[in-house]
């Protein structure tokens, strides 16, 4: 079992996840996506992995090369389906939808007085998201007409094409917190709380995460969730309502967990490499040898439809 | 422990035996963030600015 681990930046995840690799005496490669040229015609040098785990911190990125692995038919972690459903909230909002997730009310405006329409009618607080961004960048909770005129004009000006596309969400009055749990396969392993004075809860902006048990409706859901982007390995967020519903917010699919390991007591890192290792398995078991079948200028096999696998 | 030099402030900064290519570290001096380039030997440069489609 030879194991590759895309990445385009050491953050704090993934050098839990090589000290767990190397624990364990796995046979791995670091391969830094910025270096990395794909001869589309033939999948030779990348049929040496069993199966690689996707860690890239530029979404366009991932995408890009998950595609052309999956397109290879060569295992990947997240498979490229689950990152072009989670890597754009309007994919997600759709893929929830279809699957019945309960998740925040969604409008899409493609102009700014459609979009000032939209939100006009949606009633304020409302909040504006790009529908590509992580961290909690760019988010902005409109409060009345005229920061919505402001920021529309900030967007209409300042922004990139991206940004004509408006995703307009409700604001859910959250109690000061929300929940992320972490999916790996079919399990809810573990959840946290994050909490913030501001509305905007992110670990990444400074919220505070603590344990959060997984009681049966968080697993319920977020099983759900994972399930309807595709699985894997992913990191799902919830709001809580006042009226005490939860709707799934976001989707995460090269989820961060520095923060979440000490108060969870969940080795979230083994758990990811676990996973991993039984995709690899899986995909060896499944098809004997997927090299043969997948020689240079193999059969092309869609990253929507096949999930990924061989 | 090894000692690289700040490519923006020529601070000192200390670097664990375990650093990896592609990790990234803050300037205790300046506050830049630099990118391990090499271990052996030790190199770094500053690291990437923070794209759009960044995240988890």
């Amino acid at each position: 079992m030879r194991i590759g681990v895309l990445y385009s930046r050491i953050r704090a995840e993934e050098k839990l996840i090589v000290e767990e690799l190397q624990r364990r005496g796995v046979d791995f490669e670091m391969i830094d996506v910025r270096q990395v040229i794909f001869n589309l015609e033939t999948a030779v040098s990348w049929q040496q992995y069993d199966v690689i785990l996707e860690r890239c911190v530029s979404h366009s990125q991932a995408l890009a090369v998950l595609q052309i692995l999956n397109s290879w038919g060569i295992p990947t972690v997240n498979t490229a389906q689950v990152a072009q459903v989670c890597g754009d909230k309007l994919n997600t909002t759709l893929t929830l939808l279809a699957h019945g997730v309960p998740s925040p009310e969604v409008r899409i405006a493609l102009s700014t007085e459609s979009a000032l329409q939209t939100m006009e009618d949606m009633g304020y607080p409302v909040v504006l998201k790009p529908a590509v961004g992580s961290w909690g960048r760019l988010l902005a909770k409109v409060n009345d007409r005229e920061a919505a005129e402001a920021i529309l004009e900030h967007k209409e000006t300042l922004g990139s094409y991206h940004h004509s596309i408006f995703y307009i969400q409700e604001y859910v009055d959250k109690p000061g917190r929300d929940i992320r749990s972490f999916v790996v396969g079919e399990e809810t392993i573990c959840a946290i709380t994050r909490s913030s004075a501001h509305w905007i809860t992110n670990t990444a902006r400074g919220g505070q995460s603590a344990n959060c048990p997984v009681t049966p409706e968080i697993d319920n859901l977020s099983r759900a969730a994972a399930q309807a982007v595709g699985g894997g390995v992913v990191a799902v967020d919830l709001l809580e309502t006042r009226d005490g519903r939860l709707l799934v917010n976001e989707v995460n699919y090269t989820m961060e967990f520095r923060n979440s390991i000490t108060p969870t007591g969940v080795d979230i890192p083994s758990r990811i490499v676990d996973y991993v290792l039984s995709v690899g398995e899986a995909g060896r078991l499944k098809s004997g040898d997927w090299r043969l079948r997948h020689s240079p200028i193999s059969n092309f096999h869609s990253p929507i439809t096949n999930g990924g696998r061989p | 422990m090894t000692t690289v030099i700040c490519v923006e402030c020529d601070g000192e900064l200390e670097m664990t035996d375990d650093v990896l290519v592609g990790e990234i570290v803050e300037c205790p001096d300046c506050g830049v963030e630099l990118e391990v380039t090499s271990v052996s030997p030790l190199t770094i440069e500053l690291a990437p600015e923070v794209e759009e489609d960044w995240g988890e």
